[in-house]
């Protein structure tokens, strides 16, 4: 992971390998809980590698970026600018945010979406150090009776939940592996 | 806009002839060279397109002129020497090579690889310019206004 410099780390193969991540992405936000495998890309410390793959398949141009906290040093930055050429903002314009859950703050700071369009929403990119089936009880759309996932707060994505259709969607990355999830998930 | 350093308003040259090269004559003139680095990709040939803006007469209000296929890559030699491109057309062969002769300028061998490929691809662009531009002179129509006696 170390040595990573802000020109390396995109896609050898993209139309491929964005589409692999993509399908990755696609499976973990319709099965909420479902932990999937996505690789491909690299950043700069402390960007993982699942977050990396992450923004290379889903910002361009023309999707506002926040980075939160320790993941807006200039490596990252200057590596997002090659890469992905996202315009990076704060909080309250982004439509993908990246950032550990302390550092992301509270789910309330980023766009929830207008009643007539529910899409105009952040999605967020959060960095956990553990990803696992246990803890908060899952159910709703795409859930088959129950799932688990570890949550940082589960009262968060709880209020976040109440706000349906409006509100912020989640991606959960740790080393290689994301999960996720949307809005319409319902918590405990 | 902030001022360019020499060595950058010389690479800026370099890079825009390359861009606008044809790319029969660059790959002739870089097989001739016969230079061939060792490189890693750090971003593989891609073509996209890109809106071209104009002024009327170079001043005017700005307007879109059409778009036009370009394509770009990265590449990092075996020294860490990077060399970037970005040309006309969606010829990926044609940016590669510019990608490298790019990456070897900023090299040892910036002044032979200069005089075997960027200064005769410099001789090729300003003939076809001047040939244009003669063409165009011979049909050029001269208007006269006769000085009329009320006016002076």
């Amino acid at each position: 992971m170390t040595g990573t410099t802000v020109l390396e780390g995109g896609f050898a193969d993209a139309p491929v390998q964005a589409s692999r991540a993509f399908r990755a992405a696609l499976n973990a936000m319709a099965r909420p809980g479902r932990i999937e495998a996505i690789s491909g890309g690299q950043a700069p410390a402390p960007v993982s590698g699942a977050a990396a793959t992450l923004l290379l398949t889903l910002c361009d141009p023309e999707t506002p970026l926040h980075l939160a906290g320790a993941h807006g040093c200039p490596e990252v930055r200057e590596w997002v600018a090659f890469h992905l050429g996202a315009p990076l903002v704060g909080k309250g314009e982004a439509m993908f945010a990246l950032g550990t859950w302390e550092a992301l703050g509270s789910l309330e700071d980023y766009p929830q979406g207008v009643p007539e369009y529910p899409d105009r929403s952040a999605t967020l990119i959060v960095e956990v150090g553990r990803l696992a089936n246990e803890g908060a009880r899952l159910t709703g759309p795409g859930v088959k009776d129950e799932a688990f996932l570890t949550l940082p707060d589960p009262d968060a994505f709880r209020r976040n939940a109440a706000q349906f259709p409006l509100g912020v969607d989640c991606y959960f990355t740790s080393g290689g592996r994301i999960a996720a999830l949307p809005r319409s998930t319902r918590i405990g | 806009m902030t001022e360019l350093t020499p060595p950058q308003t010389d690479r800026k040259t370099w890079m825009s002839l390359l861009a606008k090269a044809p790319a029969a004559d660059l790959a002739r003139l870089w097989e001739a060279h016969g230079a061939a680095p060792g490189f890693t990709w750090l971003r593989a040939p891609e073509v996209g397109a890109v809106m071209v803006r104009g002024r009327a007469g170079a001043t005017g209000a700005p307007f879109n002129l059409g778009e036009m296929s370009v394509t770009r890559c990265s590449l990092r030699l075996k020294d860490g020497a990077v060399g970037h491109a970005y040309v006309q057309g969606r010829d990926k062969d044609k940016a590669r090579i510019a990608a490298l002769v790019d990456a070897l300028m900023q090299g040892a061998g910036a002044a032979a690889l200069r005089s075997a490929v960027l200064e005769p691809l410099e001789r090729g662009l300003a003939d076809v310019a001047q040939a244009r531009a003669a063409k165009a002179a011979a049909t050029k129509v001269e208007f006269f206004t006769m000085v009329r006696g009320e006016n002076a």
